[in-house]
């Protein structure tokens, strides 16, 4: 294993990580905005649209937390793919392409009656148990390298792995079956 | 970096998530929501991640979870969309408040 290489540490002349905290303020603004964006829009392309901003931040996030592996998977395919999926789905269900009124039903009140009560409880649970915890108490926050990555895949985690893969190939023969038109 | 501050965007980008699967009607527009609350678990697996490794790298357990959910979640959107389309073929809506067969 390449030691060196592995443990390199991000920005080992920045203890405080201001220029990371920085970073993760704005991507956390954009996220939690577009995410609003995402389920209240009144139409439905712009919902895809903003939920590219939302997974983009997300591979942010990654990187950020050091596993740029994750990140780049992230952007494969979250941005690549199933956002274009739920695009086609759109068009596929002939929604309407410009705003339309009826993509709310008249549960919002009771929706926001659960999520915000979520959040304040998953809040105060969190803060609860770590208060101001670092990510590293000791040492910096190192790099995931893909190499760390694919052995634990490889090793610890093969027969999952291997699990996961009957299951796309499960889901690749369900969906052909289920949208093919006979 | 705090522990705090990546678990709090998850449970934000959750309950927004959970907002969304609750209030909206279209079905696409549930499973981008749905889309949503994984994003956000994958956000927690992450920081948990770099927590347990405390500055040495030597798990990669939280990145192997998180790739999992990635999987499922693309196996989710496929095979949730051909049901969508179905749907549609069969009833010419996708209101997910109108599929009530059940309701008698």
């Amino acid at each position: 294993m390449h030691a060196a290489t592995t443990t390199a540490p991000i920005l080992a002349a920045t203890p405080e990580y201001l220029p990371q905290n920085i970073a993760f303020g704005i991507l956390a603004a954009v996220m939690i905005y577009a995410a609003l964006r995402v389920v209240t829009t009144k139409n439905v392309v712009h919902a895809a649209l903003w939920l590219v901003l939302v997974l983009a931040g997300v591979a942010g996030n990654f990187i950020l937390l050091g596993n740029e592996f994750l990140a780049v998977t992230q952007v494969l395919v979250y941005i690549g793919a199933i956002v274009v999926l739920l695009l086609f789905g759109v068009m596929l269900t002939r929604a309407p392409i410009g705003a339309d009124a009826d993509l709310d039903n008249d549960q919002r009140g009771v929706a926001v009656a659960v999520a915000a009560p979520l959040l304040a409880l998953m809040g105060y649970v969190l803060w609860d148990s770590f208060r101001e915890q670092r990510l590293t108490e000791k040492g910096d926050l190192v790099v995931q390298s893909t190499q760390q990555v694919s052995d634990s895949i490889f090793g610890t985690f093969l027969i999952p792995f291997e699990a996961a893969s009957i299951l796309l190939l499960a889901a690749l023969i369900g969906a052909i079956v289920l949208a093919r038109r006979d | 970096m705090l522990v705090n501050q990546f678990l709090f965007l998850g449970a934000a980008l959750f309950a927004i998530g959970v907002y969304g699967v609750l209030a909206r009607r279209n079905a696409v527009a549930v499973l981008m929501s749905i889309e949503i609350i994984l994003n956000s678990v994958n956000i927690n697996f992450l920081a948990f991640n770099a927590m347990h490794n405390q500055g040495n790298a030597s798990h990669a357990d939280g990145a192997v979870f998180a790739l999992f959910v990635i999987t499922v979640a693309a196996a989710e959107v496929g095979v949730g969309l051909a049901l969508v389309l179905m749907l549609y073929r069969t009833r010419k809506s996708i209101d997910v408040d109108k599929i009530d067969a059940l309701k008698g």
